[in-house]
């Protein structure tokens, strides 16, 4: 498995990056960790005729809390991320999300933006992010914008950047009081894609009833999908099995999965509503334990 | 046909090449090198035969361009044995029968090395968890695990010997 | 004496392999480069069955660095499109009218380097003209169905008939018969996968006029006869190297349309070609295992005697009958079905079927079609011990064959060589504390969790095998030694078999040690070259040690008595005074008047008697006497997760008993991962094709091999009961964990089941089936 012969360019900075991609158009693809992108290549699935590589862009590889907000680079790495302090101790989501990602060897490489990027329902971040409301900045030719993550993600493989837009940070509200998360997938083997997961955040109130939820399901729907219903159900109530069985039932309904080899659809939609229970119990245990 | 200029180190020795840029760098370091001890095994970046370290991190050589390695640190299987010294992990795998048909090994023992570098003393699920990138067709593991346990455990006995293997120096 | 100690059987000796591999230094074909080396690579059908209306090369030759085009019609005037299976089947190298199989060759390249080829492979146009696949044996056997192998002179899909045992007196037991229980199993179409793909480098010299192959080959002496044959070239000219293998669990015994292709192209291009297919290659269309129908029916007692067993299967071969096994038996020795069970008769009947799936019926690390053999009857022991509402340890121990009845008589015709089944099973229970273990299931689905004890009491066929009975393309199936010791005591060893990673360089090197009392490091071990190597049949079903371990303990033992000669020469007195005792000749009463075998080899040279001839060495080509029959008792316990059908394997428990132990370092580690591809298609893997027939599981993305995470840490035991006619004692365990393993975690997933009336999965045992049958029993979360 060869892939077809292409142009390599690597980026010095974020504004080279943009003009090779303007000068390309739609024929240069950005190559961060590459982990999805050359295999796709290998099997000729992808075949850009450049290949502008953005490894060598300073800057975009820092995690770092400012603000009220928790900033992610593009280039960071899983393994960065899993492995970070930070994450663990504030943001254990983030970790439990990052260390089920295909296997430790692809994380070293793979980075959270091209999880993202990607714009695969079936990656891991887009449900975590979508839990936590994060926002994904862009860069292109007129500048920087932020784009909330409900508006980012498109259909399967497309996502709001626009073909001259990188994605160079990940903005995650700082945690409140007295929440949690949590990540829960479930996968045939390690490396394999979901069957379904899901990523659930609870913030509770003084009255220790459910202020903030928000539930993300990866592999579910053409495109990674939030649980509205769900959320909704469970906001102002006190956490409790019923509820959040009764919640996890919603997230349930609100998949769209299709048939293939790791089930049929209706095998995936109860796989997604038993990770989404679990993950609300494990949010809530860590809600509680903050 | 486009051809770049790369310069990196691999196993400490320095080279200059052109290749072209869709060369992978498993095909750079097996046939351009010709450092064999790293293995093909499959297309999709899930079976870690071709396991290097890149900088220091275990990573599968067949989805990397070699081009991305310019000005880098490579460690393959050959640059592990050190003035006629096994290093403790090649020991480990001798020493517990931890290879069979020895084609997955290189890879399994580089994941190893960078496993042992970051966690000196790893609990067995640690140490299935962090070879779960690696494939292995003949020994169920368990001794694979072993072999791991056996070197933490004489790195730890003699940590100057052992130190800043991973890094490629 | 000797100081350095000898380490023969029973030592857990160092691999000598070993340093090569944990340096990268092994060489595995496609580490050999040739000056001048050419890359072939193969296009490939799109489609299971179509007719070829077109080939155009054109596109492909004008490309830079494409040296060649090679198609079926080319092959045809060189009389190379067709070649014989090892089943007396023939088998499309290229096609020259129709593709019958996903991924079947079509054509191939020759490039100069292995990325130019991959883009030639893609400028080669073909035009096919879709046609209708069968891909279900049983369509495939209806009347009209669309007709896999219209060059045969029948004009059926099926294939062959084959029977064993005694249908009359069986019929008659089950007619009269208080229980009858019956179950139809399906066992899936799964593939070896070793790590390493297949591939070979091949050489023509002109000045020598020799053809020299390195191949990912499990049996290279046998592959240098075929290959003689097929083409015509003498014997003596073809030189086959095996050399370092990566793992071959009989994907490695079949001859590769590639093999001949590249060996094609180096004879017409006159240059050293390279072939190595990539992973979706090789899972795509390189032979597979299994793919058995199976309907089994068992017939008892009221009180659990078993009396008479009933088995029809139809095996689906794909597109041509590619498998391994021995002429005379089509479908392996599935005949061995009855097991470890005494009953009054059997009847086994097997068609085999042509569809349009790739060819095969290999082994995937077992002797040839046990496996399947002993899913069945091991399954079957707890469909009927359900039926009965019996223990299944307690329906095991009734129906046992019982130790003083070996040797055994099988109703199918094996003669059993040993055992003690009752002991095995009662060490493995003891062991995981069974008693215990159905106490704490009781309690749990008191709680409504769900956990299950399966226990697999299976009796393997290995080491084919006797000559009256064994062949392949009727060359017996004996295995060879040839041992010479050097004058300073060290010694060679060859062997007729090829390690894929069993360790045949040490404990072939231990049989040598114990036999002449030389330090085993003084030992070497080569294979694998067929100008240097005795003939042999290779390495596949746990042939090794049972043959050609066999054949270096009795050329060891001929080389034993020259020596005897020689030490009484030494020693000057009758060889009939000397006898063979810790390790060197000693004189009868006189203990200490000895020669070691180091000094007896140095005479051997220097100082040996009138009359004889000098050297010492001798060589042995085996005949084994029967097969060996290795056993054990597995015990599983699951966990079934209620919210995802997760099967978790809490414990694994494997008591083996392969007669005597040469490593048993080696042993162990070979029963751990036989264990593990015994765990893997229980659970994880299969080949699974669309209703095109295209593939969907061709890659290691949906292929699935088990990681270390998912597998299970393994604790094993052992009991010895030696052959009574081999040499050693020993019987062989490559491939018994891989046959026992899958009925002992079905059995325990049933089990965690049978109170809601469950009492049969087909395998792999995938969460989305499990989970569907809880939601079915009322039980899924």
């Amino acid at each position: 498995m060869i892939p077809a012969p292409f142009s390599y360019r690597r980026a010095a900075s974020i504004e080279e990056a943009i003009a090779l991609l303007q000068q390309y158009g739609g024929d240069a693809k950005i190559l961060s960790g590459g982990q999805s992108l050359i295999p796709m290549m290998k099997f000729r699935l992808a075949e850009p005729a450049v290949i502008v590589d953005i490894n060598g862009v300073p800057g975009l590889d820092t995690i770092e809390e400012h603000n009220g907000l928790l900033a992610i680079g593009g280039l960071v790495r899983e393994t960065t991320l899993e492995r970070s302090p930070l994450i663990r101790q504030q943001y254990p989501i983030i970790a439990d999300t990052a260390e089920v990602i295909a296997d430790p060897l692809v994380r070293n490489l793979a980075t959270v933006g091209g999880n993202l990027a990607h714009g695969d329902p079936a990656n891991d971040h887009p449900a975590t992010m979508l839990a936590l409301r994060a926002e994904v900045v862009a860069r292109g030719p007129s500048g920087e914008r932020v784009i909330p993550i409900d508006e980012f993600f498109v259909d399967t493989f497309t996502t709001a950047l626009a073909p001259d837009e990188i994605l160079t940070e990940i903005r995650v509200p700082a945690p409140p009081p007295h929440c949690g998360g949590a990540y829960m997938k479930f996968e045939r083997k390690v490396g394999d894609y979901a069957v379904a997961a899901a990523a659930a955040f609870l913030a509770l109130d003084e009255a220790g009833k459910i202020a903030r939820a928000g539930i993300g399901l990866t592999n579910v729907y053409h495109k990674p999908l939030r649980a509205e219903a769900a959320e909704r159900a469970l906001l102002g109530q006190a956490p409790s099995d019923e509820l959040f069985r009764a919640a996890a039932e919603l997230a349930a309904q609100a998949a769209d999965p299709t048939s293939d080899l790791r089930g049929p659809a209706e095998y995936k939609r109860a796989v997604a509503r038993t990770m989404t229970l679990r993950a609300l119990q494990k949010a809530l245990s860590r809600a509680r334990a903050a | 046909m486009e051809r770049v200029p790369i310069q990196l180190t691999v196993n400490g020795q320095s080279y200059q090449v052109e290749v072209e840029p869709r060369m992978l760098l498993v095909h750079f370091i097996r046939d351009v090198l010709n450092l064999t001890g790293t293995h093909i095994g499959c297309d999709t970046t899930s079976c870690g035969a071709c396991t290097v370290l890149w900088n220091g991190r275990p990573v599968k050589s067949c989805t990397v361009f070699a081009v991305q390695a310019d000005g880098g640190e490579l460690l393959t299987v050959e640059g592990l044995e050190r003035d006629g010294q096994l290093h403790p992990v090649q020991e480990g795998f001798w020493e517990e029968h931890g290879l069979q048909c020895g084609f997955c090994t290189p890879g399994m023992m580089m994941t190893a090395v960078a496993l042992l570098q970051e966690n000196p003393d790893p609990s067995e699920e640690e140490i299935r968890k962090a070879i779960s990138g690696n494939l292995c067709r003949c020994t169920g593991y368990v001794n694979i695990v072993k072999a791991i346990q056996y070197a933490a455990h004489t790195m730890r006995e003699t940590v100057p010997a052992a130190a800043g293997i991973a890094e490629g120096e | 004496m000797t100081t350095t100690p000898i380490r023969g059987l029973g030592h857990p000796v160092k691999r000598k392999e070993d340093p090569r591999f944990i340096r990268g230094k092994g060489t595995y074909v496609d580490d050999i480069k040739l000056p001048g080396m050419l890359y072939l690579d193969i296009v490939r059908s799109p489609y299971a069955h179509a007719r070829i209306k077109r080939i155009d090369p054109s596109k492909a030759l004008a490309m830079p660095g494409v040296v060649d085009v090679i198609t079926g019609a080319e092959l045809e005037k060189a009389g190379l499109a067709w070649m014989p299976t090892l089943m007396s089947d023939r088998q499309m190298v290229l096609p020259t009218e129709r593709v019958v199989y996903y991924a079947q060759e079509v054509a191939a390249v020759v490039a100069t380097d292995r990325y130019t080829a991959a883009d030639a492979v893609l400028a080669v146009e073909v035009e096919y003209e879709p046609l209708t696949p069968v891909l279900d044996p049983f369509k495939a056997l209806e009347p009209g169905a669309p007709l896999v192998r219209p060059d045969r002179e029948q004009k059926t899909n099926h294939i062959w008939h084959w029977e064993a045992g005694d249908k009359e007196k069986t019929d008659r037991i089950f007619q009269e018969a208080e229980v009858v229980v019956s179950q139809d199993l399906y066992i899936p179409r799964i593939h070896v996968c070793s790590i390493e793909t297949c591939g070979c480098v091949v050489n023509y010299d002109r000045a020598t006029d020799k053809l020299t192959i390195w191949m990912t080959s499990q049996a290279p002496h046998a592959h240098r006869t075929v290959f003689s044959l097929v083409s015509g070239i003498p014997e003596h000219k073809i030189r086959i190297i095996s050399p370092d293998i990566g793992g071959g669990f009989g994907g490695k015994v079949p001859v590769y349309p590639g093999y001949v292709i590249a060996t094609y192209a180096a004879l017409k291009l006159g240059k050293p070609i390279k072939w190595i297919e990539d992973r979706s290659e090789n899972l795509q269309a390189d032979s597979f295992a299994r793919d058995y129908h199976i309907h089994a029916e068992l017939a008892a007692t009221r009180d659990g005697k078993i009396r008479a067993m009933r088995v029809h299967t139809v095996a689906d071969h794909g597109a041509f009958d590619a498998a391994a096994n021995p002429s005379k038996f089509p479908a392996g020795l599935f005949s061995v079905c009855t097991g470890s069970y005494d009953m009054e008769a059997a009847h086994v009947a097997v068609d085999g079927v042509y569809t349009n799936k790739p060819p095969g019926g290999v082994a995937y690390r077992c002797s040839f079609r046990v496996t399947e053999a002993v899913h069945t009857i091991e399954r079957m022991v707890d469909v009927l011990a359900d039926e009965l509402g019996m223990d299944p340890a307690e329906i095991r121990f009734k129906n046992f064959i019982r130790p003083e009845q070996f040797p055994y008589k099988s109703p199918t015709g094996w003669e059993y060589d040993s055992g003690n089944y009752p002991a095995t099973l009662q060490k493995a229970l003891d062991a995981i504390g069974y008693q215990e273990l159905r106490r704490e299931q009781a309690e749990r689905r008191a709680r409504g969790e769900l956990m299950g004890i399966g226990i697999s009491t299976f009796t393997e066929i290995v080491g084919a095998g006797p000559s009256h009975t064994f062949d392949i393309l009727g060359i017996k199936m004996f295995d060879s030694a040839e041992i010479r010791v050097h004058p300073t005591g060290s010694a060679i060893v060859r062997i007729g078999v090829q390690t894929q990673g069993q360790g045949h360089e040490t404990t072939f090197a231990q049989i040598v040690a114990e036999e002449l009392g030389l330090p085993v490091e003084n030992i070497l071990v080569e294979h694998g070259d067929t100008d240097t190597a005795p003939y042999g049949l290779g390495t596949y079903a746990s042939r090794s040690t049972p043959v050609a371990g066999a054949a270096t303990a009795v050329a060891a033992r001929k080389i034993r008595e020259k020596a005897r000669l020689i030490a009484a020469h030494l020693l000057e007195v009758s060889p009939d005074d000397l006898e063979w005792h810790d390790y060197a000749f000693r004189v009868k009463g006189s203990p200490d008047r000895f020669k070691t075998m180091q000094e007896i080899a140095f005479a051997a040279y220097t100082n040996f008697p009138q009359g004889l001839e000098g050297g010492l060495e001798a060589v042995c080509y085996y005949d084994p006497p029967n097969m060996t029959f290795p056993f054990g008792a597995y015990v599983c316990v699951v966990d079934i997760d209620r919210g995802t059908g997760l099967v978790k394997v809490r414990e694994f428990l494997a008591v083996d008993d392969c007669g005597t132990i040469i490593n048993p370092m080696i042993v162990e580690g070979q029963i751990h991962g036989g264990l593990t591809m015994g765990m893997a298609p229980a659970l994880l893997e299969e080949i699974v094709y669309d209703d095109n027939g295209t593939i969907l599981t061709g890659t290691f993305m949906d292929y699935l091999l088990p990681t270390a995470v998912e597998t299970p840490h393994w604790k094993t035991d052992k009991t010895v009961t030696p052959s009574p006619h081999h040499p050693l004692g020993a019987k062989g365990v490559g491939e018994s964990p891989t046959i026992g393993a899958p009925p002992a975690i079905v059995n325990a997933v049933v089990d965690a089941l049978s109170h809601l009336g469950v009492r049969h999965i087909d395998i792999p045992i995938t969460p989305a089936k499990l989970y569907q049958l809880l939601a079915e029993k009322g039980v899924a979360e």
